[in-house]
């Protein structure tokens, strides 16, 4: 199902950070949400997951996710916060096991079908083989690998993730976008918060902008990643490099 | 050595604490004839009794509160519920004469109280950080009023009576005093396990722990409830006592693992294994009185805790 914000806004004190959101975000896409700093895109996942107390609604086909059932709500949507403490030194595959909860009944041991959605999902993000290894042990790329993990195991119908490439050398960047991208392959619904607009060429099919809490252009990648487009968002000069697509990089602030 | 085995062996332990518990004192049993059965019956049952539910709860709430707040340095005594029960008891001592009756009831209206009040003050936010602070400052607050009541006291003789009585101890407690503790401290038990997979999913912080489908303000309820009922009733009987919900599960952690729901049934068999054999050490102590149970735990619990704070200074996680 689609994931369909409708005049969405959210306030945050007296200040609006969203106003007037309206998309359809497709599943089996991967949707890249982009902006300056303070643009609302955290935000925007945030009130997806019912995080934040949104007006308007945001719906999943035609649930909307602010009267869904909590556990209902988290198997449907995985989310990933841009945070990546793990507050206890859990083994990796302890953490994984945590994506599951929202699926497994109340006082139930994980079943076959937990087991092995922990297995695939440390399978997909090459994690195995660090399973059993306590997470402070691990390096933030790993660290990074086994969170995606976490999420994946929830199979979740939407993944959101929020700077998942944050503080990653560009090898791991690359590793976690393309798993994203097979997650979309599979059917899911995939909207990650960038701030790489490299990157974003990189992964996503659709490209969704945000400016001061407005939605500033949505659209397929090829049409929004453009410095035509991009430079009066980000008020920065951008120049193309060809490469399979090209790819906007900033040159210069715009004006100096 | 798998989980069920390490619980097995834990388990064997509490077992022989109890009948340590049961068989030492001044006299050590078994004796022969009528004295023995009373001291048996009325003495040391309800004692070892009420050593084996207090140190389990203790031990069960520390490890619920170092999950909940994740933080290693959480017991019982920060979310202010021991300080209000205590308050209320010292007002019964004080002012109502020391009936065991008046005192527990006193000492539940305290600890009642300290928890209406954490959750009116952490409602809306429901959120850890606002938790621990308004448990300090609650805390804080009780333990001024105490001190308070006792520089006004009226009868200098009943401050002696306090004293003694804040200090905690499992002496001459009977089976009736047992029997009152026991339902609330079951009861906030049950809530308290009830936490186990939240607390995993608070590993990964609030904001994913919610949209794994956790309810920050259910799990708040239930952390309130189940340590005012559990640590409250404990006060009310025995006075403070302190350390084992903030040792137990620190010793435990690294035998069962550091995921929060791994701890809890370990941590309320530790507390009790930890609890007896302390108040079995107090009644062998030498001199003509014995050594305060909440005494000896500090006097055992700090210096073995500053040990394990060097030992492990250079970890992340202790």
């Amino acid at each position: 199902m689609d994931l369909i914000f409708e005049g969405v806004a959210v306030s945050r004190g007296s200040r609006r950070v969203l106003e007037d959101i309206d998309a359809v975000l497709r599943r089996g896409r991967v949707t890249a949400i982009i902006g300056p700093n303070g643009a609302g895109k955290s935000t925007l996942l945030k009130a997806a997951v019912a995080l934040l107390p949104a007006t308007g609604v945001i719906r999943i086909g035609d649930q909307p996710v602010a009267t869904m059932p909590s556990r209902q709500r988290a198997a449907a949507v995985g989310y990933l916060p841009q945070d990546a403490t793990v507050h206890w030194n859990l083994r990796a595959r302890d953490v994984v096991a945590l994506g599951r909860l929202a699926r497994r009944s109340a006082f139930a041991a994980p079943s076959h079908a937990d087991d092995a959605a922990v297995e695939a999902a440390l399978a997909a993000t090459e994690t195995t083989a660090l399973a059993d290894r306590p997470i402070a042990d691990l390096s933030g790329g790993e660290r990074a690998r086994v969170l995606l993990a976490r999420v994946l195991a929830g199979e979740p119908e939407w993944l959101l993730a929020d700077e998942p490439l944050a503080s990653l050398d560009p090898a791991h960047q690359i590793d976690i976008l393309d798993q994203l991208r097979r997650v979309a392959a599979a059917g899911s619904g995939v909207a990650i918060v960038l701030h790489d607009i490299a990157q974003a060429a990189r992964v996503a099919d659709d490209v969704l902008v945000l400016k001061n809490g407005c939605i500033a252009a949505f659209g397929p990648a090829s049409a929004v990643l453009t410095p035509a487009m991009l430079e009066p968002v980000f008020e920065v000069a951008f120049g193309t490099v060809d490469g399979v697509h090209p790819i906007c990089i900033p040159i210069g602030r715009l004006g100096r | 050595m798998t989980r069920s085995l390490k619980l097995m062996l834990l388990t064997a332990i509490v077992a022989l604490a109890f009948a340590l518990s049961l068989a030492a004192g001044k006299q050590w049993l078994p004796l022969d004839g009528e004295a023995a059965r009373a001291i048996m019956i009325e003495l040391r049952l309800p004692r070892a009794l009420l050593g084996l539910v207090l140190g389990a709860v203790l031990g069960l709430s520390g490890a619920v509160l170092q999950g909940y707040l994740r933080n290693p340095l959480a017991d019982p005594a920060v979310v202010g519920v021991s300080s209000s029960a205590a308050l209320g008891a010292v007002a019964a001592i004080l002012y109502a004469g020391a009936s065991s009756v008046i005192l527990f009831a006193a000492a539940m209206t305290g600890a009642g109280g300290a928890m209406l009040l954490l959750v009116a003050l952490t409602w809306r936010s429901a959120s850890p950080v606002a938790f621990i602070l308004a448990g300090t400052v609650l805390a804080s607050l009780a333990g001024a009023l105490t001190a308070f009541l006792i520089s006004i006291a009226p009868d200098p003789y009943a401050i002696a009576s306090v004293l003694d009585w804040m200090m905690g101890a499992l002496t001459d407690r009977s089976l009736a005093d047992a029997a009152r503790a026991i339902p609330p401290m079951a009861v906030g038990a049950v809530l308290l396990l009830l936490t186990a997979r939240s607390l995993d999913a608070l590993t990964l912080g609030e904001d994913a722990a919610r949209s794994l489908g956790v309810r920050l303000g259910r799990l708040q309820a239930l952390v309130v409830l189940g340590t005012g009922l559990t640590v409250g009733a404990g006060v009310a009987v025995t006075g403070v006592v302190g350390f084992v919900g903030l040792v137990v599960p620190h010793l435990l952690r690294p035998v069962f693992g550091h995921r929060p729901s791994d701890l809890l049934l370990p941590s309320a068999l530790g507390g009790a294994a930890l609890l007896l054999v302390a108040d079995s050490l107090c009644r062998l102590a030498p001199g003509a009185s014995e050594v305060r149970l909440g005494v000896a735990m500090a006097l055992i619990g700090a210096p073995f805790f500053l040990a394990l704070l060097l030992r492990h200074r250079n970890r992340a996680w202790i």
